[in-house]
């Protein structure tokens, strides 16, 4: 009984909110890894596209609940999502033709259109923050939990509780189905695998007639979708804050570096490799391990291994130790 | 000539400041400004020379104000006996550790290899966790609400501008040992993390610096306002020119930081311009504008980055302990990448990359702007809902939301500068 108290406990403070906060990173990094393998350079702008694209959401679904209109159980974010990504696009569109367009026909080197993200990152936040302010925003409506720890407790007989919050299976659901028309997308329709072959190889790509203003465009829509989605979900599952939304960066990063550049796949691999160790490495392990330890031998500590607010100690060393032995990424990324 | 002219448009601009407002908000523009110059300095060598992209600005400066709390605070009584020896045990044992660690790397091959880095880095963390838990729980159970800390040496607090830059720079060289070797982009998101981790250590370990609690009433470098109101000698002296004596007071040691720091900056500028006039900044270009030629002509890049990154965040650090001093208090919850790195770099990119005196007009013009657009952005949104109804709620959001201007400015100037002028307002020679 203990083994499966210890379980439970396990799945609920570390399995359950890791595969979220996995799925969430790893939809994040995917953006970031589709504009490093189309344009051939770090966004930092990312986090802060996430943070409009969001804000965009939380506006329509005040607007929408203010109609009366809501999804029942679901939240009603959800049915704002389509028309925010709309929204998105058209700023990723517009920001493209306004900013980065120039430098890519000057073909100015990576670490400047680097810069030139930084420049796009500060008008973005001054915008999200314009829009809806600096506050924490808990925009969930709907079905709190699928799964309620009393009730849980009572069914199974067990002690140890176990929550599952709808939020949370949403976030793996549309994860899930996200990646799948991603993959599909890339690996199907003639964009998509135009795209491929452009991040493979760009001259090649230009004789064979792939037209690249094209390509660029769909690279920014699915950039802008995805970090919406990203942004949307991390939202439902903790809150919004614009803040939070611009240090979400670094484990981004990370888990796009960890994975490798420009490789969908690695995008995903780093996002879950990331979100598991951060939360594994910042949770006391005191309970599990007083369910698993005979009696009398239980730990007197917290068994923390890192206090929760060094969780960017964490990426940030997986970020190095993969940089160190394995430069390209898990999954063989670029390296321009 | 324009030059001259740029810098004398932005002495004009606080003059202006200075005779329509207040003489004390133009000292302090100026001043912070000043110290603004001195971190664009220093982001400047590490990119106007070297093209090493740095984002972990922050960090740096936040360590550089570390400095006055250790060096110039009185000691915490008992503190060290109660627990400051054993963290300082705990450190040794963590170091070592990772020495040993690094060690084993370099000379055991195979499986050895990584069952002994796994083995050693473990139980040097389980060792250096028994040492230091215990040890910092008693340095943070000495009188809490006011100290709770190790304290400080008790020196002089102008020594702490040259500690804060020997801090960053030991910071950098373990930064730049590790991450330098990467590309651009690699070492940008590396430094990114370094920056957050640095002020996720000062923002929580109050053994150090009392963390979020802040540690305030740093000693000064200048006499007080009240010592000098006090002072019969001063008062007589403002009446004779004419001017309140709180007013000259406050003017007064605004000005003397003004002298200190201004002196600070020109020993830089001086120093920096002969560095990079001499064979050694010409060596720099070269590795900048091609790494591949450079290194075929003998020269050892990866040793000169490393060089150049550890001078570079000695600046940002020495700065950091500057705005600490000026400010006498340390809260780590200020220390935000938006205002102390992306900034900084707006003025580098703006001022004119590779050159010095580019950096620290960027400085100055855009700590300027900075604090002005804010300003500026509540006069402009009065002006456009003036119209408005009173009561509306658009302008009520309107008018509450003007003060997050001055981040859009911010990019929306770089942007412009980038398209238009990217070497910048004094480009490089």
């Amino acid at each position: 009984m203990d083994l499966v108290n210890a379980l439970v406990a396990l799945a609920n403070f570390v399995l359950i909110p890791a595969t979220a906060y996995g799925a969430q990173l790893a939809l994040g990094a995917l953006g970031v890894t589709l504009i490093y393998g189309i344009l051939r350079f770090s966004n930092f702008a990312h986090g802060d596209t996430m943070a409009l694209g969001t804000a965009f959401t939380i506006l329509l679904t005040w607007g929408l609940q203010g109609l009366g209109i809501s999804l029942g159980p679901l939240p009603t974010a959800l049915l704002a999502l389509p028309f925010a990504i709309a929204l998105t696009g058209l700023v990723m569109l517009a920001t493209d033709r306004s900013v980065y367009r120039f430098y890519r026909k000057k073909k100015a080197a990576p670490v400047i259109l680097v810069i030139v993200s930084m420049g796009v990152m500060f008008v973005m936040n001054g915008i999200t923050r314009f829009l809806i302010g600096v506050d924490e925003i808990r925009f969930a409506d709907g079905e709190r939990f699928l799964i309620n720890a009393r009730a849980f407790k009572e069914a199974t007989g067990l002690e140890e509780g176990l929550a599952l919050r709808s939020t949370q299976v949403l976030t793996v659901v549309t994860a899930v189905a996200v990646v799948a028309l991603l993959f599909w997308f890339l690996n199907n329709t003639r964009t998509g695998k135009s795209m491929r072959a452009f991040s493979d190889n760009e001259d090649l790509a230009l004789l064979s007639g792939i037209n690249p203003e094209r390509v660029v465009m769909y690279a920014w829509l699915i950039a802008g979708a995805l970090a919406t989605t990203a942004g949307v979900l991390y939202g439902l599952d903790k809150s919004f804050k614009a803040f939070t939304y611009f240090q979400l960066l670094l484990p981004i990063f990370a888990s796009a570096i960890v994975g490798g550049l420009g490789s969908p796949l690695g995008a995903i691999a780093g996002g879950f490799l990331i979100a598991y160790s951060e939360v594994a490495f910042t949770y006391a392990f005191k309970k599990v391990l007083t369910y698993l330890l005979p009696d009398g031998m239980a730990p007197e500590g917290l068994v923390q291994l890192l206090s929760t607010d060094y969780k960017f100690a964490v990426s940030f060393a997986i970020l190095i130790i993969v940089l160190l032995f394995k430069p390209t990424g898990l999954f063989k990324g670029k390296a321009v | 000539m324009r030059n001259i002219a740029l810098f004398a448009a932005v002495g004009l601009l606080v003059a202006v400041e200075g005779f329509t407002g207040s003489w004390n908000t133009a000292l302090g523009i100026l001043n912070m400004g000043l110290i603004s110059a001195i971190l664009a300095l220093g982001v400047n060598m590490q990119w106007g020379y070297a093209g090493l992209f740095n984002v972990g600005v922050v960090g740096f400066v936040a360590l550089g104000g570390l400095a006055p709390v250790l060096i110039s605070t009185p000691p915490v009584e008992g503190a060290m006996a109660a627990g400051g020896w054993r963290i300082l045990l705990a450190m040794i044992v963590g170091i070592a550790s990772i020495g040993l660690a690094i060690a084993i790397n370099r000379r055991a091959a195979g499986r050895l290899r990584v069952l002994g880095i796994l083995a050693v880095l473990i139980g040097g963390f389980f060792v250096y966790r028994a040492i230091f838990d215990p040890a910092v729980a008693a340095v943070e159970a000495i009188n809490p609400a006011r100290e709770g800390n190790l304290g400080g040496l008790g020196l002089p607090v102008l020594l702490a501008w040259p500690v804060g830059g020997l801090f960053a720079a030991a910071a950098a060289w373990v930064i730049g040992k590790t991450a330098l070797g990467l590309r651009s982009d690699y070492l940008a998101i590396a430094t990114l993390g370094i920056g957050e981790i640095i002020i996720a250590v000062m923002k929580n370990e109050d053994w150090l610096a009392r963390g979020v609690k802040n540690v305030v009433n740093i000693p000064r470098p200048v006499p007080y306002e009240v010592e000098l109101q006090a002072d019969p000698g001063f008062v007589e002296r403002a009446a004779g020119f004419g001017i309140d004596p709180v007013t000259a007071s406050t003017v007064f040691v605004k000005l003397l930081y003004a002298g200190l720091f201004l002196a600070v900056l020109l020993a830089l500028i001086w120093l920096s311009e002969k560095a990079l006039n001499s064979p050694w900044g010409r060596m720099m270009r070269a590795i900048r504008d091609n790494e591949v030629a450079a290194e075929a002509m003998g020269k050892n890049v990866t040793a000169r980055h490393l060089q150049i990154f550890i001078l570079g965040s000695a600046v940002c650090g020495m700065a950091g302990a500057m705005i600490v001093t000026l400010d006498s208090q340390l809260t780590p919850g200020t220390y935000n990448p938006l205002r102390f790195t992306f900034l900084i770099w707006v003025m580098v990119i703006v001022g004119g990359s590779g050159n010095n005196w580019g950096a620290v007009l960027g400085g100055m013009l855009i700590w300027y702007l900075w604090i002005k657009v804010e300003p500026w952005g509540n006069a402009l949104m009065d002006l456009v809902t003036s119209g408005m109804a009173d009561g509306s709620a658009l302008k009520a959001h309107l008018q509450a939301s003007a003060a997050h201007m001055r981040l859009m400015t911010m990019g929306i100037v770089l942007l412009l500068v980038l398209r238009f002028a990217p070497r910048g307002l004094i480009p490089e020679k």
